[in-house]
């Protein structure tokens, strides 16, 4: 037993929190926010061809490098962290995650080593629940229906998405720009991420991508990555918050002193440190569980805990942040309005703390 | 990162576990999860006994090297000692004080000769400790001693004055305080390290009650009480340096086996709420969700700490542990008690009822001692932070 990092992950983790310190600072961020796409496509471009974390989940054979959960939590702290607006997210978070624990053989062989080079981007959703249909028509899939909550969706992604089929429900890939395909990107209060509603009529699958044997563990075990992934998102912008609070009250002056010499102030930072070191174990331990292949039930339950927990602390955390900035922490122009809005939004996403606690609560009574 | 058991520790715990078997039965029966915190004056004789019987196995001082009588555990297996010790209820630990805290404290700072004197006897469970730092005048200012020592004229020290809130000390043959031996010296200079039987004309116990009704910590009073010579650790005005190491020396090896009981209260309380129907209140239910989860971040959080390595934040960690647990801790009593409504109102004869209540009263104490929640945030803000340190009163 060794809960601490391999030199590898650290490499990884510090190559991360390099390149976002560099490209993804409040100003890239501001930007891309405002973009039409939502996020900078040549940051996109580097991510996916050139630092390969893309390929970092996808197996060896498929082109990828193997790795697992650990290294993609700390890749996603550190784009929590920075707040980096990317497609990052809907494609290996979300996207390699269903395929690898879901998909047939074939769908993974066709669509994971695109995505392994930086070629092919995933958006699917993140409401719980399966809202369109799909029926089999001269061997072809055809989709209906209104899915709702799907992460950066574009013309220029491939929809992974769940449907009701006579028998049961299909995971799907469906190209954006097919016909029949309509994309409705709605922009949030939280601009970082991107969600659309996708309109199918008689939409044509490129491929029917589930595996019947893996369909209900490995839905599940989808389901508790990606809840994961969130969580360490969330955990890297609930630091963020404390380190600029930190910071900020450090140079700021009153009463002839700095802010971080009152005590009030002091407390309420080191109590935001006990909710942020130990939402870092949570994530942390999660995450090793989840390398362990360990059973579905076991890791359903420690990934609604940590991301229950991380939607908390970092909603708690962003509230701080601007409380603790006084009147510039509900500027636009300060970076504390930036984590609260996301904290937010993200609170939704996958599930609200109180409907996982009820999971939770479900198998301990 | 890596929380898999290799096949060696799985046999280790098996072998703990059979030992406890073995041996918690017949008379000791009677003993388990008792003793625990709040629960301290349960069956001391046969606690001390129990420490005897854990001797005879090798199951005392399991962490110390071979050569002082322990058992050069490893941190795993430590670790795993003190949770297959948890799991089946192995009472409270009567020689806690001695075996987590002097003797430690005497390895790293003794001379030869009182390890030789005083190790065995806590390694056989034979010689209890108890504390004395506390004063009327010194709680979380811990530097502002106040009792006095001085040599006498056959070499040996003499000490006067008052600790408070000793705990243990109607059970304990020996204390260790911490004293001035410098007149007028102040905060942590000029302070000695002394060891001091109680069985003593200079030195008085008397209980103080306390809010749960029992008298787990008292007062003990010195007037002229003898040290002998010899029975000073480190030299004379050292005595922070030794008293400051031996809180430090406990690495939280024993935090997994405390967790082990913590999760034995909470599924006193799940037990509780099916019981009594509460099992089916939303609120009720998201709160032992939430409880289940502190504890999941509490055990990961000691997971990492004793890993160490070569996590960035090294350290946070452990500055948060006490805050977090504690004050899980108290949440975890407060939700017993709304479990049990109008039943947690009277004391009760049932023991599983009783623990739930024990752990509602004394979790107000675990915010209290050990540095409070108020000392630990400064702490937390000053060393993890690194925001100013608190002014000092002139
Ligand atoms: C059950 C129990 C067992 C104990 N056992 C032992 C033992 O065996 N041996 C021993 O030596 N001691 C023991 N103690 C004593 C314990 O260590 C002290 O109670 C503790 O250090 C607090 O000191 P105090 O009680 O004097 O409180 P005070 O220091 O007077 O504190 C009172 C309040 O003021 C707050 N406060 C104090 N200073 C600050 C500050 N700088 N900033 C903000 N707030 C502040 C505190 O947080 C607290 O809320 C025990 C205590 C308890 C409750």
């Amino acid at each position: 037993m060794d809960f601490s990092l391999t030199d590898d992950q650290v490499m990884i983790r510090d190559a991360a929190q390099d390149f976002l310190a560099d490209k993804s600072g409040s100003e890239a961020v501001r930007a891309a926010m405002a973009s039409e796409a939502g996020f900078d496509a040549a940051v996109w471009q580097a991510i996916g061809a050139e630092l390969g974390w893309c390929a970092v989940a996808v197996p060896e054979e498929l082109g990828g490098m193997g790795l697992g959960p650990v290294e993609l939590m700390l890749i996603q702290e550190q784009a929590g962290y920075h707040l980096l607006c990317s497609p990052f997210f809907s494609t290996v978070c979300l996207g390699t995650t269903l395929l690898k624990s879901l998909g047939s053989d074939e769908a993974q062989g066709e669509f994971l080593p695109k995505v392994a080079e930086g070629s092919s981007r995933f958006a699917s959703s993140i409401a719980c629940g399966v809202e369109a249909k799909a029926e089999s028509r001269s061997g072809q899939w055809l989709l209906n229906g209104v899915v709702s909550q799907v992460c950066d969706a574009g013309e220029d992604s491939l929809l992974l998405l769940f449907a009701e089929t006579d028998d049961g429900a299909g995971l799907f890939a469906v190209p954006g720009n097919a016909e029949g395909v309509s994309i409705v990107s709605q922009t949030g209060w939280d601009a970082s991420r991107r969600f659309a509603t996708v309109e199918l009529n008689d939409a044509v699958a490129a491929m029917r991508c589930d595996d019947a044997t893996r369909l209900a563990s490995g839905g599940r075990k989808a389901n508790a990555l990606s809840r994961l992934y969130v969580a360490a998102e969330q955990l890297g912008a609930a630091q963020r918050c404390l380190d600029m609070t930190v910071a900020y009250i450090s140079e700021r002056k009153q009463f002839g002193r700095t802010i971080a010499s009152f005590q009030a102030i002091k407390h309420r930072c080191a109590q935001m440190m006990v909710q942020v070191e130990g939402l870092r174990s949570a994530v942390y331990g999660a995450a090793a569980l989840a390398a362990d292949e360990s059973d579905v039930q076991a890791l359903s339950m420690e990934c609604a805990m940590a991301k229950a927990l991380a939607s908390d602390v970092l909603f708690h955390c962003a509230g701080e942040a601007i409380q603790l900035h006084g009147g510039v922490g509900f500027t636009e122009e300060y970076d504390p309005g930036l984590y609260f809005k996301r904290a937010r939004a993200s609170k939704g996403w996958l599930g609200t703390p109180e409907e996982l606690r009820a999971e939770i609560a479900g198998v301990l009574l | 990162m890596n929380l898999l058991e290799s096949a060696e520790d799985k046999a280790f715990r098996e072998e703990v576990a059979s030992w406890m078997a073995e041996h918690l039965v017949g008379e000791y029966e009677v003993l388990k999860h008792r003793g625990g915190p709040g629960d301290e004056e349960a069956y001391p004789e046969l606690r001390k006994q129990w420490e005897r019987e854990l001797a005879g196995g090798g199951w005392t001082c399991v962490g110390w090297p071979k050569e002082y009588g322990g058992r050069g555990l490893s941190i795993e297996h430590q670790v795993i000692f003190h949770e297959e010790y948890a799991r089946v209820g192995g009472p409270g630990r009567m020689g806690h004080i001695g075996e987590g805290l002097i003797g430690p404290a005497l390895i790293a700072f003794g001379n030869e000769a009182q390890k030789a004197e005083f190790l065995p006897g806590i390694v056989k469970g034979e010689t209890y400790w108890c504390q004395g730092y506390s004063e009327p005048s010194a709680g979380s200012d811990l530097a502002n001693i106040q009792t006095k020592c001085w040599m006498d004229e056959d070499g040996d020290w003499r000490v006067s004055g008052q600790k408070v809130w000793t705990s243990l000390a109607m059970d304990s043959d020996w204390i260790f305080v911490i004293a001035r031996c410098e007149p007028g010296s102040k905060g942590n200079k000029g302070l000695a390290f002394l060891l001091m039987p109680l069985d003593q004309p200079g030195v008085t116990i008397k209980p103080i009650h306390q809010l749960t009704g029992g008298a787990e910590f008292n007062e003990v009073f010195f007037d002229a009480a003898v040290a002998r010579a010899e029975h000073i650790v480190g030299e004379p005005g050292e005595g922070w340096k030794v008293a400051m190491g031996l809180l430090a020396a406990e690495r939280g090896v024993s935090t997994l086996g405390q967790q082990m009981h913590f999760a034995h209260e909470l599924d006193l309380v799940i037990k509780a709420a099916k019981a009594n129907g509460t099992a089916s209140d939303p609120l009720i239910r998201d709160r032992i969700a939430r409880a289940w989860s502190g504890l999941r971040v509490l055990r990961y959080n000691a997971l990492r700490m004793l890993s160490g390595g070569a996590d960035v934040s090294l350290g946070r960690e452990a500055l948060i542990y006490k805050y977090a647990w504690s004050n899980w801790h108290r949440d975890l009593g407060e939700l017993a008690m709304d479990v049990l409504g109008p039943q947690g109102d009277v004391p009760a004869e049932d023991f599983d009822i009783l623990r739930l209540q024990q752990v509602f009263f004394f979790s107000r104490a675990d915010t209290i001692y050990a540095g409070t929640n108020e000392i630990q945030l400064n702490i937390m803000a000053e060393r993890g932070l690194g925001m100013p340190k608190e002014p000092r009163g002139v």
